[in-house]
């Protein structure tokens, strides 16, 4: 078809193409007006498409966004009246168990003052000291008794009764003394009492400073959250964010806690459901491991819901004390009798491991009895598979916390992954419509290189019109100057 | 907690209807082997490797599987010849007991077998094995011929009929060259050719396995 094409004209290709070439022009010239408004409208409608298009996008990017702060927000709220919630009961407890005591403290600390009082009373009380008579009677029997007797006699007998009356005086004054430090010393212990119940006291108000303090924290974080400021969205979004990788983490370790868990009770379940039925493609053994796998997660997030740890199903958090208690003792039986389950499945894996590896010892030796290997030390892995069995379902039952960390900030996460690709998208449909643009330009352009050359004749022919016309108009111009 | 009960009650119904709907596909892929083995003449010499192949048989089969042992004498069509039979347990320890069990069995035939039959019913102990095979309802099936496939049958016998064996894996083992092979090769080929017509004929496949260091290939793993 092409070869019968350039063979029209001419019997030379080149000749027949030259001629192609020539009535393509001519048809692209005539028809340039055409070809241009058919590049500009689509290129440009390309382009309007495109950014409406965008502009939606960007409307759907906003509404997103708004989403996202508001399930922020509402979560951090949510968590920031938790928080405050749990603060002010930490206050409440501290004031029902410490703080109830005060009244018996107080009367404790002032029996103790008063008893330091009475006994500081008591020791203020000391002996009087010698009456002022004795100095007179010292004076007299300083007195020169000039050798009489009498006066001697007198003398001494005052000396004698004043030295005995000291004494008496000084021994009492001493008896004083040491019954005030008695007293005092004996205050020591009521003293060190205050002390230690100041302390105690101090302790507890100091603690109740703190919680005070973090409520405040938590209030100013609280109000930033109500007055939706944007640090407290991107604190919340960075929040979300950590807790999302951090609980997604802990589920990928519970996830293969989980796969260790099949594996130890797949092959002995075979024993209870038979080892070549099937479900679809999966063994029945499997399945019902599985099984039970899974209604061990269901049992811990049950029980972590009924503890009210996790808020998970709002009808179990809302219900009665008494039922929750129930439901809470129900599912950690079942939890329980689930693990034994599991603890003497993993000890007759063990023992279908031992019977297989026998037989295979005696149909890999031929005319052999064949018997059960009895290696040393075998019971530690037997113990330790018994204790995993048991262990991994109450393992298994915490994932409830981490799951509900991941489904809160999943919603933040999913919101964020939508808002990126959305503007991802938006993005490149601007591109594209700007490219598309550009392109028409180009490709009139291009149509125009095409066509240069009646275009350029076109041109050429314009000019001399016009110069033609510019000189008509001087000759006019000057022969008007003339008349004139 | 009504509603507890309900989401429960709910929950319960599609898992049970998934289930049910899950049973519907089960896989059927159980499998029966048959073991013919030849006690004809000097191939009796032969039995300490068959007693290697049903080791293997014994190891690989699982619960669910079916297995026999059969000889092939002068008139094979017969539930006398069978060795020993057994269908493993579900569970997997019973299951090892019965492979004990059969074991045992194997070991005390060959232990007593001193003299060969006098002649050699091969197709006799095919359809035999065929009967068997079919009526385990199994997925995969197997009938192994422990043979030199040279059919010398007993006079009056009738056995120049097509076999049916269809869908049924036929396999010849240990397939040992007679004195008059050794003489004019293509009689042996020809004997082979000849089984490997009557099997495919009767809608089996027909393999040979001579190297019995490559049990492996003998039948499907699951």
């Amino acid at each position: 078809m092409a070869n019968e094409l350039l063979t029209v004209w001419s019997d030379s290709p080149a000749t027949s193409l030259v001629i192609w070439a020539v009535i393509a022009i001519i048809i692209f010239y005539l028809g340039r007006k055409q070809a241009h408004q058919l590049f500009w409208t689509t290129g440009h409608s390309i382009y309007a498409t495109l950014r409406t298009w965008a502009f939606g996008l960007s409307k759907l990017e906003k509404r997103l966004v708004q989403r996202n702060r508001e399930i922020l927000l509402a979560s951090g709220e949510k968590a920031a009246e938790k928080a405050i919630e749990r603060e002010f009961t930490r206050i409440n407890n501290i004031v029902k168990r410490d703080l109830s005591k005060y009244p018996a403290l107080h009367r404790q600390i002032s029996e103790s003052i008063e008893k330091i009082e009475v006994d500081y009373q008591k020791s203020t009380q000391v002996a009087p000291l010698p009456p002022a008579w004795g100095e007179v009677v010292e004076t007299i029997a300083s007195l020169p008794s000039n050798g009489d007797p009498t006066v001697v006699k007198i003398l001494s007998n005052i000396k004698k009764a004043v030295d005995e009356s000291h004494s008496q005086i000084l021994k009492a004054y001493k008896k004083s003394s040491s019954e005030s430090h008695r007293l005092l010393a004996g205050m020591q212990p009521s003293w060190r009492n205050i002390d230690n119940k100041l302390t105690l006291v101090n302790e507890k108000i100091n603690a109740l400073d703190q919680c005070s303090k973090n409520i405040d924290q938590q209030i100013a974080d609280y109000a930033d959250i109500l007055h939706k400021k944007d640090s407290a969205v991107s604190a919340l979004g960075s929040s979300a964010l950590t807790q999302f990788f951090i609980s997604g983490l802990v589920l990928v370790i519970a996830a293969l806690g989980g796969l260790i868990n099949f594996q130890l009770i797949a092959m002995p379940m075979s024993e209870m459901v038979g080892g070549s039925s099937y479900i679809g493609e999966m063994k029945t053994s499997d399945i019902a491991a599985l099984v039970i796998i899974l209604i061990e997660i269901a049992m811990g997030l049950f029980l972590f819901e009924s503890l009210r740890i996790t808020n998970l199903f709002p009808i179990i958090g809302t219900m009665d004390d008494r039922m929750r208690r129930r439901m809470m003792i129900v599912t950690f039986v079942i939890l329980t009798i689930l693990a034994t389950i599991e603890a003497s499945l993993a000890y007759m894996r063990d023992l279908l491991a031992l019977d297989r590896e026998a037989l295979q010892q005696s149909l890999v030796n031929t005319g052999a009895a064949g018997g059960v290997v009895e290696a040393q030390f075998r019971w530690i892995p037997s113990i330790g598979q018994m204790i995993m069995g048991f262990i991994l379902p109450f393992a298994l039952a915490f994932i409830a916390i981490p799951l509900e960390s991941f489904i809160h900030s999943l919603r933040v996460v999913i919101g964020l992954i939508a808002i990126g690709s959305i503007r991802a998208v938006r993005v490149l449909l601007r591109m594209v419509g700007g490219f598309f643009k550009h392109l028409s330009k180009m490709m009139i352009y291009l149509f125009d290189i095409f066509i240069m050359l009646p275009l350029s004749i076109e041109q050429l022919v314009k000019n001399w019109q016009k110069r033609k016309s510019g000189s008509e108009s001087d000759i006019k111009d000057t022969s008007l100057e003339k008349i004139n | 907690m009504k509603q507890l009960v309900k989401y429960i009650v709910r929950i319960s119904f599609t898992v049970g209807i998934l289930l049910i709907a899950g049973c519907s596909g089960s896989k059927p892929d159980n499998r029966a082997v048959y073991l013919l083995l030849d006690t004809s003449g000097t191939y009796t010499e032969e039995l300490q490797k068959a007693q290697v192949i049903i080791n293997y048989l014994l190891a690989t089969l699982d619960s669910g599987d079916s297995i026999a042992v059969a000889r092939i004498d002068s008139g094979s069509f017969s539930e006398k010849d069978i060795v020993a039979k057994a269908t493993f347990d579900l569970r997997p320890s019973t299951a090892n007991d019965q492979k004990r069990l059969f074991k045992q069995q194997i070991d005390t035939f060959v232990a007593n077998v001193k003299y060969g039959s006098r002649n050699t019913d091969i197709t006799g102990g095919v359809v035999q094995a065929s009967d068997f095979v079919n009526e385990t309802q199994a997925g995969d099936k197997y009938v192994l011929i422990f043979s030199d496939l040279e059919e010398d049958l007993q006079k009056g016998h009738v056995r120049d009929f097509p076999i049916d064996v269809q869908g049924i894996n036929v396999v010849a083992l240990n397939v040992t060259k007679l004195r008059s092979d050794n003489v004019d090769p293509r009689d042996y080929k020809k004997r082979l050719l000849a089984w490997q017509d009557r099997v495919e004929k009767g809608g089996g496949q027909w393999r040979v396995l001579n190297d019995l260091e490559r049990l492996e290939r003998l039948i499907s793993y699951q």
